[in-house]
């Protein structure tokens, strides 16, 4: 019988850790649907990821979302210290177990981590906050429907709730000490102690009652947190680090070379090409109709996305009330690899649904709106680089569809024919130089 | 004298001569055909006579860098031009470009290499702002524009594309003019609407042009003159501020265009 707690607790892990394996593998096989990014490792990519998502350099650009946004981030990361107490109590069948080896400094730890979780839920409740009463015009837009919304106030509650579940049982533990010698002192702890007064004259029945309740709330809550987030925009506390690892490091400017490209024009040209012996490589299809189509860093972007709506409120064609949003870009693409995803894991036709990233998510027209001004990725606080998807599609609607807009086909022929995008003649190229010597 | 000024020499002559200039100057198609920015090209031409500085066009044989087409999707004619041009670069043996498009400037220093060319290449602001460093130009003081209000609107192809915000802000300090900056500036400057190959097609529907958007706020900032570094930035502007009828008080100007009016040119 003493052992059924204990044995419950590693069977609710192990549930947990199959369906966040499941779940790992699933999003792992999608980013993989991409193709090889060719991004190799330097020391570059160690000191972007240090300082662009451990450092957080980009957030500060914004003072307030950045300051609260870090209140839960260390939070976050110190507070799981205690889970690591959590899971060693529940499979030993301890209680505190820290608590007489540390003596007084274990009573200093709990009151950071009380004043870190009150830290956590003053933040949650201003991004609620923000998010529903002053309605942020970013966390608006038309892509931000029913469930992103309610994923973004999901987040932010359940954490609220688990910090809460913290402090009661701190708040009742303190309580029952005083009336069982057998619980571990741990000394006063300062923000449970203003809770105190909601449970003083329970009965002890009653008070262990809601500590072990709380505690198994808490540590439920979390496994079943760790599971929500892989469903949720709010995978970017994970994937924040590989993906600003994995960042463009070259100059924002410079488009990604097509070196199928590159074979043929040589060829075309005369010249001598690099792999001149080998048969041409197969190629699929030039630019991006469909997921497959971008670079498995692309997708890894999408799942990064926490939708913060920095990139599309910086967006000067979104502002300017164009239907691009660089955000719905990325969830599109996220939507649409999950999509894929799962019918593959059903047996279905994945890719050959019959539907397409271009097409049944994004329009030709969103993607016509781009100035190429790279105001998303210069924004996005974990380097996700929507521009290098629509550019990517654009290569499909002219390559392999010639359905660029009208003007545009105009502009491909004038530099055909008179090497400049202008219906201008060639001759008239050095017009300004004649008219400068005339001057003289 | 204005003789020399307006000297334009060309690679193929210097080439017949024997002779290598130590700079090509990368015209574009809009400094060759663009009227407005004929002039940029003209101004930035008299200031290399003026140094004294040894350099060449390629008049007739330069063409467009393929820089619309690549943004626009047409990855083959990009790659046709850049290979071109390359293979003409390549014959007169070029080491160092300077541009006064950024949009030039981006593609020939970071995607030609890929496609085999290695050039050293600068963009008009920042050979400006060496000449400046160097008391080449621009150091007379009370020049005409000592005291004036001037904004810069940043380009994206400088700014965030190649991370270059002080070279064209230290150009207009040495004018000895106000820089005002705009609300949107340097990282968070606001796009002209024209890049990406929107130069080349109408917007897209929207409730506003992008253009008229930059222009409302460069001329909020009250200065006389929107100095510009980018040819399609100056068109976007100049169009903006024509479309809030303040052409009488608000001019749309290059870099290359206000350091060669303060040294007389």
């Amino acid at each position: 019988m003493q052992y059924i707690s204990q044995i419950i607790f590693l069977l609710v892990v192990a549930v947990a850790a199959y369906f966040l394996y499941q779940r790992i593998s699933r999003i792992r096989k999608n980013i993989f649907l991409g193709k090889p990014s060719g991004r190799t490792a330097s020391p570059e990519r160690w000191k972007t990821m240090l300082l662009v998502a451990l450092g957080q350099k980009k957030m500060f650009k914004r003072i307030v979302p950045a300051f609260l946004h870090m209140l839960i981030y260390v939070g976050f990361l110190v507070i799981n210290l205690e889970v690591l107490e959590f899971v060693i109590d529940g499979i030993a069948g301890t209680h505190r177990i820290f608590a007489p080896f540390l003596g007084g400094f274990y009573t200093v730890l709990i009151n950071v981590f009380e004043f870190l979780a009150v830290g956590v839920m003053f933040s949650c409740i201003m991004f609620l906050i923000r998010r529903n009463v002053v309605k942020v015009k970013r966390f608006q837009g038309n892509e931000m429907k029913k469930w992103p919304t309610l994923d973004a106030n999901l987040i932010l509650v359940i954490e609220i709730v688990l910090m809460f579940a913290i402090l009661t049982m701190n708040a009742t533990d303190m309580l029952i000490q005083g009336q069982d010698e057998h619980y571990a002192q741990t000394g006063t702890f300062f923000f449970s102690g203003l809770l105190v007064p909601l449970f003083e004259g329970m009965q002890l029945s009653t008070l262990i009652f809601v500590e072990r309740f709380a505690w198994w709330f808490h540590i439920l809550g979390i496994l079943g947190f760790a599971v929500y987030v892989t469903y949720s925009k709010h995978l970017h506390i994970a994937l924040a680090f590989p993906n600003t690892w994995y960042s463009n490091l070259n100059p924002k400017g410079q488009m990604e070379n097509m070196a199928e490209v590159t074979n043929e024009v040589k060829m075309m040209l005369g010249m001598p090409t690099e792999n001149a012996n080998e048969p041409p490589a197969e190629i699929a299809r030039f630019g991006a109709k469909d997921v497959n189509d971008l670079s498995w860093v692309n997708i890894m972007n999408a799942y990064s996305c926490t939708e913060c709506g920095r990139c599309t409120d910086n967006c000067p064609a979104n502002m300017t009330g164009k239907k691009l949003s660089p955000r719905k870009i990325m969830m599109d693409t996220r939507d649409r690899a999950e999509e894929v995803g799962a019918s593959l894991a059903k047996g279905g036709k994945g890719l050959e649904d019959g539907k397409s990233l271009l097409g049944d998510f994004i329009t030709k027209e969103e993607i016509n709106a781009c100035t190429s001004c790279n105001a998303c990725v210069e924004a996005c606080p974990v380097n996700i680089d929507p521009l290098a998807i629509i550019l990517q599609m654009r290569r499909y609607v002219a390559m392999e569809e010639s359905g660029s807009p009208a003007s545009w086909n105009s502009m491909f022929q004038n530099v055909e024919t008179n090497f400049a995008p202008w219906k201008f003649p060639p001759t008239d190229r050095f017009k300004w130089a004649e008219e400068m010597e005339s001057k003289s | 004298m204005s003789d020399i000024l307006n000297n334009v020499p060309v690679m193929a002559d210097l080439a017949a001569k024997g002779e290598s200039p130590e700079i090509l100057f990368w015209v574009g198609c809009a400094g060759s055909f663009d009227d407005r920015y004929k002039k940029v090209t003209q101004a930035f031409v008299k200031i290399l006579n003026k140094v004294g500085i040894s350099f060449a066009v390629l008049g007739p044989e330069e063409t467009c860098t393929g820089d619309p087409a690549r943004r626009a999707g047409n990855e083959f004619l990009f790659q046709m031009q850049a290979v071109s041009n390359i293979q003409v670069l390549d014959t007169y043996n070029v080491k160092k470009i300077v541009t006064a498009c950024p949009h030039c400037f981006n593609t020939i220093k970071n995607e030609y290499p890929e496609l085999g060319g290695n050039y050293e290449v600068i963009h008009h602001s920042t050979y400006l702002q060496q000449l400046i460093n160097e008391g080449k130009v621009g150091l007379k003081g009370g020049g005409e524009f000592k005291g004036k209000k001037i904004t810069y609107h940043d380009s994206c192809y400088l700014g965030r594309a190649n991370n270059i915000y002080e070279a064209p802000r230290e150009v207009l300090a040495a004018l000895d003019a106000e820089l005002i900056e705009m609300k949107r500036c340097k990282t968070k400057g606001l796009c002209c609407g024209a890049g990406g190959a929107q130069m080349f097609k109408d917007a897209e529907p929207g409730n506003k042009e992008v253009n008229v958007e930059r222009t409302e706020e460069a001329i909020e900032t009250g200065a006389s003159i929107v100095a510009s570094a980018c040819p399609f930035c100056m068109t976007m502007m100049r169009d903006g501020v024509k479309s809030k009828n303040k052409e009488e008080s608000v001019v749309v100007m290059d870099l290359a265009e206000l350091i060669a009016k303060n040294e007389g040119l």
